[in-house]
């Protein structure tokens, strides 16, 4: 057992900590506040290699591993969450399926400018009726001659706004669950794709959150990922992946959150003295560390299973769970520390108390992780 | 070897820098422990009146090194000179300004000589024969006491302000004219021009007080606060880093680990957090004032006197305050 | 054009410093290291010729095993090579030392400039720099803020930052130059960057592969302490009127300045 991370691990750590620190950390509130979408940040982030980590060298993607792949996106999520979701869902939910289930040539086609940041990819599997129980989805494909018609609507489509790269799931079939789902390329500049309503929300503001209707899409057959009725299996080991960059995020939240309560306990005084020396304070800090550090751990190990391609559906819901909890947990903790100043905006706490909610939420609801480990668990047994 | 000190004499338009008269006095006290003589060493184009100014400053005696191809100053030009004359003159300790001129010089002159060289000094001494000097290392979080020991020359460089202006002696010491072989093939690199920045202050190292802005000043027009407030108590203006990664105000403004290291008498801070970077290049100020709204501003964890309000009321109001204070003193 | 780096490892200047109780030194363990920050705007000034001129960019560091880590940050940037001299008895190596070391490396590979950090952020001693150009042989450069080479490679334009203005400097290559922080904005590692990084080979040689007998310092750390503590002083909040008047008695009473 090594605990270490190794050289390149630090490196990309060291790495991205600084671009974060210097070009998005200064950003990151005016981002908030705005909600603009940081397109010149998103080209920064793809000319380092962030836009595609895990795609292998040879699709233009930077060819790392999944523990290098948190650690990045922890980086990102600890200076600005918002913009982080937007990388992490082209990395973890459109790249990550096509490196795995793509055809070298659709590979060729969509991996290289989804790296490179001339595309941005979104993931469209959510529908109005079909949100934890996502198998229940009701869009349609209809084999039409060499193309597939879509019809349906996605909903809370992150990066739908701005994305020309779309994994549709639709149903293919009548058999129940997954095995009657398939999954699509689709391009935005496909006929019958468009944007439907963009979201207000609570947090990650810079990310937009979209619906996206499918009005008789005409999709070719060459763009079917995997084969028809994989789309239940794709979008389950795709959502694995996915929970790590969630859980990274919440880990990255929660961090901030220490690291501003931490900075603000040594300076704020009370009483004549730090409000850091008061035990009320140091035991909050010293709980929100602790956990933060159990987060991460979880998130490495699930990281370390899935680049060894070990099955890891319950250590991904383990770590997205306890990391979601525990940046919710942590932020408001940092909010109480902060007292008054954290309840106001010009101090970075309430936005980290808004953004870590969507953790708890996205990617699978903490009820729905915690009925993953459990299946785990019974299965087991 | 020789028990003689050395003071590299830096000049501009017929005058000896402050620099080098601070080295004087630092020198004075060396020459005292070492029982040589303080000698001041002027090279450059007509030095003859920097030559006679440092005469009445407390050397024993000064060397004119004049020649026409030591004005400007020239990497190869001055490492020539100087290290001739030591080798002649064999003297103890040589004391160099912290200047871009002597940052340049000292270390090469070092390796020519086989010397042994201390930079950044903030205090220099002469103990048992061996030459101890204090200096700031890691971002002036700790303090070094470093001896260099050995025979040969010593070479120290020293940070502006650390010493006080040597005072005018009674007797002008004599000026002998150093005699200069230089052939102009010796020069490798050519000084093509000297593009002056027009500053109606005083230079930033030099000042008695620094007025200093950070990120708070929001924007470069309002910089022209801390300019009227500088000019009204005869200082510098400087910055932290932000307002120059900014473009707010030149490279040349900036006050820290990636810029100038300051030690005014005085030293306000206006809208400056106190990130330890910028702590790094004004914490040996002998006294910091600070104006910042964030009451919870690091800044005022140095300061001997902080004021939590808004510097762009209370900037003007003190350059006022100021002016009138100087009209009736 | 063929360009030498000299890279130093130095703590991060954000960490904080824990000196040793016997003050003769500080302690490494839980220490981040980090490339000394000017160097990356070397690093930055090598790789920019090189994508102007062509050619080949070698690091070169003098220091511990740990050292390593601050190359492959430079080849992460987009350097070719690096070359790290590790060596026990380097430990107490002072600057002049190590551009002794650097010099004698420097010699065996062919090189049209070699650029450095204008200091290092640890000692901020300034003096590798100029020393190596000494043993080189070669004009120098100091804090150099602007660069340019003609278009045959064979001479520098540089702009120095002295007091009160800029110099402008025509230096013939080979040469040294030192650079300051306003040069450039260095590049990111970036991370397809570090993949390479990781499979490029680092030489490494020793003092005796160097052709070099262990160092003799002139300048010794005696005793590294921490620097006398600044007291927070007085605070004013208040009416901006008052706080006028409490910075004129200041001025006037402690510092004495009016």
């Amino acid at each position: 057992m090594d605990f270490q991370l190794t050289d390149e691990h630090r490196m990309v750590q060291a790495a991205v900590r600084e671009f974060a620190t210097r070009e998005i950390l200064p950003r990151a509130a005016d981002l908030d506040q705005t909600g603009a979408f940081p397109a010149d940040l998103i080209r920064r982030a793809a000319a380092l290699g962030l836009m595609g980590m895990i795609v292998p060298e040879e699709y233009g993607g930077a060819g790392m591993d999944a523990i290098s792949y948190v650690i990045a996106q922890e980086e990102l999520a600890r200076a600005s969450a918002g913009l982080q979701t937007i990388i992490t869902v082209n990395n973890s939910l459109v790249c990550d399926p096509l490196v795995r289930f793509g055809t070298d040539e659709q590979k060729r086609r969509y991996l290289p400018r989804l790296c490179s940041g001339a595309s941005l990819g979104c993931y469209c599997l959510t529908e109005p009726a079909a949100g934890s129980d996502a198998m229940a989805l009701q869009t349609t494909a209809r084999r039409d001659g060499d193309h597939w018609v879509l019809r349906g609507t996605k909903v809370f489509v992150t990066n739908g706004v701005e994305a020309d790269v779309c994994i549709v799931y639709a149903r293919t079939g009548p058999e129940p669950g997954g095995r009657g789902l398939s999954a699509f390329i689709v391009e935005k500049s496909f006929p019958g794709i468009a944007v439907g309503k963009v979201e207000k929300k609570l947090g990650i503001t810079c990310s937009s959150t979209a619906e996206i209707v499918l009005d008789d899409c005409r999709v070719p057959a060459d763009n079917l990922l995997g084969e028809v009725g994989m789309g239940g299996r794709i979008a389950l080991s795709t959502l694995d992946g996915g929970r790590l960059g969630i859980a990274a995020q919440a880990v990255g939240i929660a961090r901030a959150a220490l690291e501003e309560a931490t900075a603000y306990a040594a300076t704020r005084r009370q009483f004549g003295r730090p409000i850091g020396e008061f035990q009320a304070i140091q035991f909050a800090l010293a709980d929100m560390a602790t956990r933060i550090e159990a987060a991460r751990l979880l998130l490495y190990r699930a990281a370390y299973l899935r680049q060894r391609g070990v099955r890891h559906t319950r250590e991904a819901s383990m770590a997205k769970l306890f990391a979601s909890e525990t940046a919710m947990w942590a932020a408001h903790r940092a909010v109480q520390i902060f007292g008054g100043y954290g309840y106001v905006r010009g101090y970075p706490v309430e936005r980290y108390f808004r953004d870590a909610k969507i953790t708890e939420i996205y990617e699978g609801t903490s009820e729905i992780q915690r009925l993953v480990i459990a299946r785990h668990l019974v299965q087991a047994t | 070897m020789g028990a003689d000190v050395w003071v590299l004499v830096e000049h501009s338009q017929g005058s000896p820098k402050r620099i080098s008269l601070e080295l004087l006095t630092c020198g004075r006290d060396l020459a005292r422990a070492t029982g040589g003589r303080l000698v001041a060493v002027v090279p450059g184009a007509g030095v003859q009146p920097v030559a006679r100014a440092v005469a009445s400053r407390g050397a024993d005696v000064v060397y004119a090194a004049d020649h026409p191809l030591l004005e400007p100053y020239t990497t190869d030009g001055y490492t020539t000179v100087l290290a001739d004359a030591v080798r002649e003159e064999e003297p103890a300790v040589l004391l160099v300004g912290s200047t871009a001129q002597g940052r340049d010089l000292a270390p090469r002159l070092a390796a020519r000589l086989e010397a042994g060289i201390v930079t950044d000094c903030t205090s220099v001494a002469v103990q048992d024969g061996a030459l101890v000097a204090t200096r700031p290392m890691y971002t002036r979080k700790a303090i070094a006491t470093v001896r260099v020991d050995g025979g040969g020359l010593r070479i120290a460089v020293v940070l502006p302000a650390m010493y006080p202006v040597a005072p005018p002696a009674e007797r002008a010491a004599e000026v002998r004219p150093w005699p200069v072989r230089l052939e102009a093939a010796a020069i490798r690199t050519q000084v093509q021009e000297i593009r002056a920045l027009s500053r109606d202050t005083v230079p930033l190292v030099e000042a008695d007080v620094v007025v200093s802005g950070g990120r708070g000043l929001r924007g470069p027009e309002n910089f022209a606060l801390l300019d009227e407030l500088a000019r009204a108590l005869g200082g510098a203006v400087g910055s932290s880093r932000p307002p120059v990664d900014s473009g707010w105000v030149p490279h040349d403004y900036e006050i820290g680990q990636t810029g100038k290291t300051v030690s005014p008498q005085v030293y306000i801070a206006c809208g400056i957090s106190g990130a330890p970077q910028h702590l790094a290049g004004m914490s040996g100020s002998k006294y910091i004032i600070a104006i910042n709204k964030d009451p919870n501003a690091p800044i005022f964890q140095v300061a001997d006197l902080g004021v939590v309000g808004d510097l762009f009321e209370i900037v003007p109001k003190l350059s006022q305050a100021v002016r009138a204070a100087k009209a009736s003193p | 054009m063929h360009i030498v780096v000299c890279v130093k490892q130095v703590p991060d200047t954000e960490a904080p410093i824990r000196i040793r109780p016997d003050g003769t030194g500080i302690e490494e363990s839980g220490l981040s290291f980090v490339m000394n920050y000017y160097d990356e705007h070397a690093t930055e000034a090598g790789l920019r010729l090189r994508e102007q001129f062509g050619g080949t960019v070698t690091l070169v560091s003098v220091g511990p095993e740990r050292a390593r880590e601050a190359l492959r940050t430079g080849l992460a940037m987009g350097a070719d090579e690096a070359i790290l001299v590790t060596d026990p008895q380097l430990d107490r190596a002072d600057p002049v030392g190590v551009a002794r070391v650097l010099a004698a490396v420097i010699r065996t590979l062919p090189y049209d400039v070699v650029l450095c950090g204008k200091i290092s952020t640890d000692d901020n001693a300034g003096i590798v720099g100029p020393a190596l150009a000494e043993y080189l042989g070669v004009p120098q450069a100091t804090a150099v803020a602007r660069l340019e080479v003609d278009a045959a490679g064979s001479r520098a334009l540089v702009h120095r930052e002295v007091e009160g203005g800029v110099e402008v400097l025509s230096v013939p290559l080979p040469a040294v130059l030192t650079v300051e922080r306003s040069l450039n904005e260095p590049r990111y590692p970036s991370l397809p960057g570090i993949m390479k990084a990781k499979r490029t080979p680092i030489r490494t040689l020793t003092l005796a592969e160097v052709g070099l007998a262990a160092p003799a310092p002139r300048a010794v750390l005696a005793r590294l302490e921490s620097p006398p503590a600044r007291r927070a002083g007085r605070i004013v909040q208040g009416d901006a009127d008052d706080a006028v008047r409490e910075i004129v008695r200041f001025l006037r009473e402690q510092a004495r300045v009016l």
